[in-house]
């Protein structure tokens, strides 16, 4: 019987801990992780493991400086899960130093400097993600079409390698655009959207993932999957996903509906890029999003109008990244605001009153 | 018994913790042989500790007053069966920090013979203030834990306009099942301490709030009462915790308390199923609090069971009676796994509150290293009080109490809900207890300190008071003796003047001295 440990109660636990939770997240994210490597092939899994090592390097490496315990926090699988995600948003043939590069940038940059884990205001991944865009923009943008594994056009282990680690490859013969890129470009270009979308836009595609995109972003059924999962499992609610898709779902059907010619509608925008991938995923990041209901379904909202406004109006045309930090910046002004009513108490934590009489008084 | 279709409501939050009362609620309670000690502590309820009214080496009966209540907050302890007072003197309480506390030890005779007791067969005649003074005299205090003297809820009626009796038997506790097999086994008794306290209310309405997972006390119950159209059997959902008061009231009427009030504020009074029985039996039968019903489990205690307990046993005694011990527990508890107090040693005696003792293992603590709070939410999901438990942890843990107060520290129930599912382990009760402590003590000292600087204030203000009197006093008084001279100069003129008239030579004299007087 421990003597010495008096602390109060409770004497009994849920099974919950944080490594349970990052497991999870990272058993979520599994399915169409699984799915994106198999599309784009050894390429896409060399640079998923340079993202991977560099960030989890980077954990430990802060952790020594900083004095505090490595073990358990590098096997709380934090770091693992922030490199996951950001792996999944990039190109699948990027090169390994984009992947190494942005792994240091979110351990570093997006998390260890504010203190560590729980720490961060910006999710991690979307720091690293929004860095390497700037930075690297020819990179970040430059897609291939699935070249699934073991097929005959997808590159052996060998030329694999040299694609990750070597000298890239043939930008001309192989690269294709995103949907988002593409439809873009060509809205720029005077194209009508009926013309943007002629042969590229495929729903069905968009749905199961065989189409030009980052890593883990492409299969959109995988990816509802696993957040259906996330939601069956209890880590996380349905606030955020709901209200941002609804909220950039709910934008897309106002301006189709106002100018069908140049606005795509909901389902396009709901399907392609990471918008999935976000609201399951990342917006839900508990670190970085409010604590309460209302202040959940505000950030989502918001978070989804965001992603409309920067896909459709501002000069790149993916606009989860720098949404969902513009939204993380927000959270803590809507954690102070929005709070839970205190049992016995108004809104405005004056005590309850029941000024009517009440119906008591029998005895 | 009404037909209990009574609509609930929903309380927020809240968690399920696995019951784990398979091992105990089947179990008959079993009358617990006498130990060859008893320590009986004399601080058994929240206030004053009593007061000893026996002396060492005294002979005792059983139901023997040992002790007196002490103010208005307090409770008399009684002796729990016939014996010697072997010592008054201190001995660890049954408490996490293991204090010594004043405690009489009695060593029993073996014969368990009672003192003459006064039973009242009508006690639905009674005067209720008459059915609070037993109460009182009984010692009865909140036997759910918080160990409230009964009689002064009683003597709510007084203050508020109480419209129903709500009986706490939602045991929501993990493990616990005293109540669950008081209910089975003693169902009338209970009625007819619901019956008593109704009448010593003067309320006619009662709602008995049983967790649904006890379909067997929910029909003994309803059996039991169904004599009585003013007592109402209630399933309530299983969540904990559902035991809190205001939370059960909230459930059955849909209404909170107001923050920082009774439930009486909203006409409601709430006592625990096995305080209503002790009340019926101390007005019915005389018969003070000196024993309780205590569900010993958890999984290193081999045979887990529920006893019937003197007050003042050991609880090493009650562990040895459950077949002892299988592992070295991990946690000695008492009370239940989510609100119990761990205990420091197996010598401490049982009290009055002591509702289960738990010798839990490593497995079941399920205890894990702290680590830093990834703001999941999750404590915000299930705090019962809609409080944000992560920040208030977060400022108490940095000494702010004030904005740990400002958060709504003090709307805490410490129920430990957010703890329980906290993934990073953080033992926020222990903030949010802490902080308390520290506010309360704050305030105790700033309560201090303001009534020192009115003190010395007052003091300032009446040693003024007194100079001034004093020095009015003095001119007073030199007012008066020169009042005084002046009188006895002019009674001297006068005497002169009366002489004068016989020589009138001196008149022009008296009348110089005359402007004097005034001064």
């Amino acid at each position: 019987m421990s003597q010495g440990d008096l602390r109060a109660g409770p004497f009994t636990h849920e099974k919950s801990s944080i490594a349970r939770t990052m497991s999870l997240v990272m058993l979520a994210l599994l399915p169409a992780t699984a799915f994106g490597l198999y599309q784009f092939g050894w390429p896409a899994l060399f640079l998923w493991l340079a993202t991977i090592g560099a960030a989890v390097a980077t954990e430990a490496a802060c952790l020594r400086i900083a004095g505090k315990p490595v073990r358990p926090f590098v096997l709380d699988g934090s770091a693992l899960l922030t490199a996951w995600l950001l792996a999944m948003t990039l190109p699948p043939w990027a090169p390994w130093w984009i992947g190494a590069v942005g792994g240091v940038v979110a351990i570093l940059i997006g998390k260890q400097v504010f203190g560590g884990l729980g720490q961060n205001l910006f999710n991690p991944a979307m720091v690293a993600r929004v860095v390497l865009l700037i930075s690297f923009p020819l990179e970040m943008t430059t897609w291939v079409s699935p070249k699934p594994l073991f097929s005959a056009e997808a590159p052996d282990f060998l030329s694999a390698l040299a694609i990750t680690f070597g000298g890239g490859f043939n930008i001309d013969s192989m690269s294709s655009a995103s949907i988002l890129g593409h439809v873009k470009t060509e809205l720029g270009r005077s194209v009508d959207l009926a013309g943007a979308l002629a042969g590229s836009y495929d729903p069905m595609g968009l749905l199961v993932g065989t189409v030009p995109g980052s890593m883990g972003e492409t299969s959109a059924l995988l990816l509802l999957c696993g957040g259906l999962f996330l939601l069956a499992m209890r880590i996380i609610s349905w606030h955020i996903p709901l209200a941002m898709l609804g909220s950039l779902a709910l934008c897309a059907s106002v301006f189709n509906l106002i100018d069908p010619a140049h606005y795509p509608n909901a389902l396009y925008h709901v399907l392609s890029g990471g918008a999935l991938l976000g609201a399951f995923f990342i917006a839900t990041d508990p670190v970085t999003s409010p604590v309460t209901v209302r202040g959940q379904l505000l950030f989502g909202a918001l978070l989804g109008l965001l992603v409309y406004v920067i896909r459709t109006w501002a000069a790149f045309p993916e606009g989860v990244a720098f949404a969902v930090m513009l939204a993380n910046g927000l959270t803590p002004l809507i954690d102070h605001y929005l709070r839970p009513r205190i049992y016995g108490r108004t809104r405005k934590g004056q005590p309850i009153s029941y000024a009517e009489t009440q119906e008591g008084g029998n005895g | 018994m009404r037909a209990s279709a009574l609509k609930l409501f929903r309380i927020r939050g809240g968690v399920h913790p696995e019951g784990r009362k398979q091992d105990t609620c089947d179990q008959p309670i079993r009358e617990l042989p006498l130990p060859p000690l008893l320590r009986i502590p004399l601080q058994q309820h929240i206030g004053a500790p009593a007061q000893p009214e026996v002396r060492r080496g005294d002979h005792v009966l059983k139901g023997q007053l040992l002790a007196t209540s002490q103010g208005l907050i307090s409770a008399p302890v009684h002796a729990p069966t016939s014996g010697v007072i072997k010592s008054i003197g201190k001995f660890p309480a049954p408490h996490a920090s293991g204090l010594p506390i004043r405690t009489i030890t009695l060593e029993p005779d073996g014969e368990d013979r009672w003192i003459d007791l006064d039973p009242q067969a009508t006690p639905l005649y009674l005067e209720p203030d008459d059915i609070a003074k037993r109460v009182a005299a009984a010692g009865i205090v909140g036997m759910g834990g918080a160990t409230f003297p009964s009689a002064v809820k009683l003597g709510l009626r007084e203050r508020f306009a109480l419209h129903t009796l709500v009986i706490n038997a939602a045991e929501c506790e993990p493990y616990l099942t005293c109540d669950d097999r008081l209910m089975r086994e003693r169902a009338h008794e209970i009625i007819d301490g619901i019956r008593i306290t109704l009448h010593g209310l003067q309320v006619n309405k009662a709602l008995v709030a049983i967790e649904n997972n006890k379909p067997e006390a929910i029909a003994a119950m309803a059996e039991a009462a169904h004599a009585f159209d003013e007592i109402s059997i209630v399933a309530v959902p299983v969540r904990y915790p559902m035991g809190s008061e205001k939370h059960l009231v909230q459930t059955l009427t849909g209404k909170e308390t107001p923050a920082r009030a009774l439930t009486a504020d909203i006409g409601i009074v709430v006592h625990n199923v096995a305080t209503v029985r002790a009340i019926g039996e101390a007005v019915r039968f005389g018969r003070p609090l000196i024993s309780r019903v205590v569900t010993v489990g958890g999984g290193a205690v081999r045979e887990p069971g529920n006893l019937l307990v003197p007050i003042g046993t050991p609880v090493e005694v009650l562990i040895e009676a459950c077949g002892g011990l299988c592992e070295e527990p991990a946690k000695l508890l008492s009370g239940g796994p989510m609100m119990g107090q761990p205990l420091p040693e197996q010598r401490v005696p049982i009290v009055k509150g002591t509702s289960g003792i738990l010798a839990l293992t490593t497995a079941e603590v399920a205890s894990k290293p702290t680590m830093p709070c990834i703001r999941c939410a999750s404590c915000v999901d299930v705090c019962p009080c809609g409080l944000l438990p992560l920040e208030m942890a977060n400022r108490a843990r940095n000494a702010d109490l004030q904005g740990a107060a400002d958060f709504g520290l003090m709307d805490c129930v410490s129920c430990g809900s957010c703890s329980y599912v906290c993934p990073a382990h953080i033992p926020l009760v222990q903030y949010f207890n802490y902080a308390k402590g520290a506010l309360m003590e704050q305030q105790r000292a700033k309560h201090k300190q303001e009534e020192t600087k009115r003190l010395a204030a007052a003091r300032a203000e009446r040693m003024e008071r007194i100079a001034a009197a004093k020095r009015e006093a003095m001119a007073k008084r030199k007012a008066e003796m020169a009042a005084k001279k002046a009188r006895e100069a002019e009674a001297a003129q006068a005497a002169e003047a009366d002489d004068a008239a016989a020589e009138p030579t001196d008149a022009p004299n008296s009348k110089l001295a005359e402007p004097q007087v005034g001064t």
